[in-house]
């Protein structure tokens, strides 16, 4: 089918492009972008409401779809759905599912379920080292050719030094980073939250930001070393901000995601004793907040990761100490980052865009982060200037741990675009029925 | 005109009692049906409960130690962790106001899972008691507790966070030997780090006046311990020096296992409470603990049982105290 | 009722008791509190002038032992205060006094409260006022003035050693 996207205000900073602009699409493809194009025959116009704004389609370089292995947290088809209702395209998920993603079949697997739900491309991430268990590589190379777009141990660090130089060394020869959680365990222990204030007046253990710190130090120096690429998962202290930043400084391959709850929220929130603030690395202090959004403005920080991490009611329903860490971000991730950063002026929409975008595809080596001619047309559509009230029951993710049920933000998803066809459209946005047309010939 | 009735008359001026026709004077209740943290209670209900407490001490001083108070109550004594002399005090509060008690004693831990928190207590709650007196390893137990279950909880204990009944009834020791906490100079002495005894009574003596300092060695000293707003120090003499009070907290063999003191041995020099070392405190100095001692490692048996040493009156005052929490947290659930 | 008015009122009750147990033997006055106990103290005194003997007096709280402790959802909580007999009360002749007497049911808890504390020989009431509306099988021996009243209304008493003033006034509008 052929559609045209017109009048929308379209933001490409990979292009230098943010004003309006026709976008014309072809069999799920984008034929054109361009001013006031002429209406080909038989074409579909669609009319972009003016409160809408038109973007790359959004990457999430960091969740867990929990399939194979925790079907009752997730699956990939509902986690694939919460991803497009968020406005993302595609999400990277990574390998801790039961078995571990440490081989072809896994990867498969998950590529299958993935076609089949038929939503957001779905990248698997595979393992370092086989189970994860931090002692020898894992098959890289089938990995990649697999389908796997990078490599991590996450939910534990790449256990050593030697683990993570080797993986550099190796992944390098498949263009591959190495994403790292990074937490030195036998400084964090059995701690819970933050070590600091809240910790001390709540009386829970506390994990020490050196803790991250530590190691984010040896995975630069390492990619010093090796001249690979290195991703740091979820980036939460300062002191790891400053590590990122001296070894950008010394044209280091380094690159790192922030989540959505750490720009958010600080760990004054665990005084509550709620566990849906209980997640790894843990809520910092308002300082490493500020130096994060700091970090998300200048450029030190590539890109925004949800870090989405569903977890059943009844495991969250637990002690503090007790529960899972972890809490889903996919359908909330979008409204955050435009209420806290974008109408408060820290960033405006080209950046959101790179980080929301443009970089994750870049550092992921996959398709997208702009509109592109000849390329699929995945597209991420905003509502700026939407209300919206979080509504955890009508998440589409199976999991609804989440710290921000209620919360009242501004900024939304107006629909998501994956290969020209419609898999998400608002019904809060006026104007965006027109996109019903966009949908799979046949 | 007798005097000997004065101060009462003056306190019931002071309360700012109203005229009535009954024997209802200007009655004060809890604001929250839980009595779960000090750090909840404002000042006026900190005085509330030690002023019940000493009404409810003389019960325990007749021959028949009993009032109707809240007798057809279930209290229901939720204990995760072992405990003796809590669950002793609680259970005899509790019979002494005419309570019908339960006991139930689980046996899980963060190690060995069972049935959870929240499904045991939802189990409960069939039975309906009026009350629940949960002890559990977990801090923050008592919040989670609060947010599904019906019946008013009274924190005895959760995991490092808070012991408010403990804090309570130190302080009541405490007003008993000094008159007025405001203004005392209280050191508190040991594993500060994972003691939910220390929490409760920093927040307490704060809030009341006292100037508090925590000494212990520096791997025990909670990290951000600036958040508590009190001095700290490693020197043992300095924190006893001129010291109006000195509370001992226990040290536990686990603290060896995990590298925090290397023996008890050296703890105990550097920082057991001795004759000698007690003598740098103010001439009328009491010595608190709230058990159970560890003889020979945080204190001697000579201060222990001498004449500055308090810790059985603890025990006793113990019963009132939680008597007082007991009658005020019915009296608050009643009201909701 | 003024200032005036109750010290006669108190002074007549004083004689009456005398009068009516031969021989002070084995009498105590117990004060219900509040007020029950500066009235206590007053008849104390008074029958210390006129005959010269001191009877010893004690102080009673019967909040522990009320009937509709939890049952208030709007009132505050009473507060607690402390009970102080510093004598036995087993085999003595115990004076119960309490300002008001309406219900009753305040003296069916201070009896409560005092068979847990003993066994005395015998137990009177004296009252101050007594308002009417009984509701349980209560009567006062001793009864300083008689106030009909009726349910809407409320007898408040104030006394010099809590309120600053001495009288006892009927007001429109049910205390509790």
């Amino acid at each position: 089918m052929k559609a045209l996207l017109k009048g929308g205000r379209v933001i490409d900073p990979s292009k230098g492009i943010d004003g309006h602009r026709d976008v014309a699409i072809e069999e799920g493809i984008v034929t054109q972008i361009d001013r006031d194009l002429v209406v080909p025959d038989e074409t579909q116009v669609i009319e972009v409401p003016s409160s809408c704004v038109i973007c790359p389609g959004f990457i999430d370089p960091h969740v867990h779809l929990r399939e194979p292995g925790q079907e009752h947290k997730e699956t990939v088809a509902t986690g694939s759905a919460a991803a497009v209702v968020g406005g993302f395209t595609a999400v990277a998920c990574m390998p801790n599912t039961n078995p571990i993603n440490d081989n072809a079949g896994v990867t498969e697997f998950i590529l299958k379920k993935a076609s089949e739900a038929d939503l957001a491309r779905v990248y698997p991430i595979g393992a370092v080292s086989i189970g994860s268990n931090g002692e020898q590589l894992a098959e890289i190379a089938e990995l990649k050719s697999a389908g796997c777009v990078a490599i991590s141990d996450d939910g534990r660090p790449v256990a050593t030094a030697l683990l993570m130089r080797r993986a550099q060394e190796y992944a390098n020869m498949f263009g591959m980073a190495v994403i790292d959680h990074c937490e030195v365990h036998s400084l964090s222990g059995d701690g819970v939250v933050n070590e600091g204030h809240q910790a001390a007046l709540a009386g829970l253990h506390g994990i020490p930001s050196a803790a991250e710190e530590i190691m984010v130090e040896r995975d630069v120096t390492l990619a010093g070393v090796t001249g690979a690429a290195v991703h740091i998962a979820h980036l939460s202290s300062a002191g790891s901000l400053r590590a990122v930043a001296s070894g950008k400084e010394r044209k280091i391959r380094v690159t790192c995601e922030v989540t959505p709850h750490h720009f958010t929220l600080t760990d004054e929130s665990v005084a509550s004793y709620d566990t849906n603030f209980k997640m790894k690395p843990p809520l910092q202090e308002s300082e490493d907040q500020q130096a994060l959004i700091q970090g998300l403005k200048d450029g030190t920080v590539d890109m925004i990761a949800t870090d989405h991490a569903p977890h059943h009611h009844d495991e969250k329903s637990m002690e503090f100490d007790r529960a899972p860490f972890g809490i889903v971000g996919l359908e909330t991730a979008v409204s955050l980052t435009l209420d806290r950063l974008v109408h408060t002026g820290v960033i405006g929409l080209s950046r959101l865009v790179e980080l929301m975008a443009a970089n994750p595809a870049r550092v992921l080596g996959v398709v997208g982060g702009t509109i592109e001619v000849g390329a699929p047309a995945d597209l991420t559509i905003l509502a700026p200037d939407l209300s919206v009230t979080v509504r955890a029951s009508a998440f589409r993710s199976k999991s609804k741990n989440t710290p921000f049920d209620g919360w009242k933000l501004h900024g939304g998803v107006a629909g998501t675009i994956v290969g020209g066809r419609s898999v998400f459209i608002n019904g809060d946005v006026s104007g965006m029925d027109t996109f019903k047309v966009l949908r799979r010939d046949g | 005109m007798s005097d000997r009735f004065d101060s009462e008359v003056r306190s019931v001026r002071e309360t700012g009692a109203i005229n009535r026709d009954s024997s209802l004077e200007g009655g004060r209740r809890l604001r929250s049906r839980h009595l779960l943290s000090i750090s909840d209670l404002s000042v006026d209900e900190i005085f509330l409960i030690l002023d019940t407490a000493e009404a409810m001490k003389e019960v325990g001083g007749r021959a028949i130690k009993k009032v109707p108070t809240l007798r057809g109550r279930t209290v229901a004594n939720l204990f995760f962790e072992p405990s003796t002399r809590t669950r002793m005090s609680f259970e005899i509060a509790e019979k002494r106001l005419s309570a019908d008690t339960l006991g139930i004693t689980v046996a899980t831990s963060s190690i060995v899972k069972g049935e959870t928190l929240t499904d045991t207590v939802l189990n409960l709650e069939a039975i309906a008691p009026d009350m629940i007196v949960l002890r559990h390893w977990a801090s923050g137990a008592g919040h989670l507790l609060s947010r599904v279950c019906k019946s008013g909880i009274i924190n005895a204990g959760d995991g490092m966070h808070e012991h408010p009944t403990q804090a309570l009834l130190d302080a009541f020791t405490i007003r008993e030997h000094k008159g007025c906490i405001a203004g005392l100079k209280v050191a508190i002495i040991g594993d500060l780090a994972h003691s939910r005894v220390m929490r409760s009574n920093v927040l307490l003596l704060k809030k009341l006046g006292a100037e508090v300092c925590l000494c212990g060695p520096s791997t025990l000293m909670p990290s951000g311990v600036e958040a508590f707003g009190v001095a700290s120090t490693t020197s043992v003499d300095e924190a006893v020096r001129d010291a109006d009070v000195i509370m001992l907290l226990r040290i536990q063999l686990e603290r060896m296992q995990g590298g925090f003191v290397p023996s008890l041995r050296e703890y105990f020099k550097l920082f057991g409470m001795t004759s000698k070392r007690l003598s740098l405190a103010k001439p009328e100095v009491i010595v608190m603990h709230p058990g159970p001692l560890n003889r020979g490692v945080e204190i001697t048996s000579e201060v222990a049982d001498g004449p500055h040493s308090v810790i059985l009156e603890q025990v006793a005052n113990g019963v009132a105290v939680r008597m007082a929490a007991l009658y005020l947290v019915a009296g608050a659930s009643e009201n909701s | 009722m003024d200032g005036d008015r109750m010290v006669k009122t108190l002074l007549r009750t004083s004689h009456e008791i005398v009068e009516r147990n031969r021989g002070l033997d084995g009498l105590a006055l117990i004060g219900i509190r509040t007020r029950g106990v500066p009235i206590a103290a007053r008849l104390a005194h008074y029958v210390q002038e006129i005959t010269g003997s001191l009877i010893p007096m004690g102080a009673l709280d019967i909040t522990l032992y009320r009937d509709d402790l939890m049952r208030q959802t709007v009132a505050p909580q009473p507060v607690v205060r402390r009970t102080e007999i510093p004598f036995s009360i087993d085999d003595r002749q115990i004076l119960l006094v309490d300002d008001v007497l309406y219900t009753g049911r305040t003296i069916r808890s201070a009896l409560d409260a005092l068979i847990d504390l003993g066994r005395p020989r015998a137990i009177q009431l004296v009252v101050l006022v007594d308002r009417g509306h009984r509701e349980l099988p209560i009567r006062a021996d001793y009864v300083g003035k008689n106030i009909p009243t009726s349910l809407d209304e409320s007898v408040q008493v104030r006394l010099m050693e809590i309120d600053g003033m001495d009288e006892v006034t009927v007001e429109r509008g049910d205390s509790s």
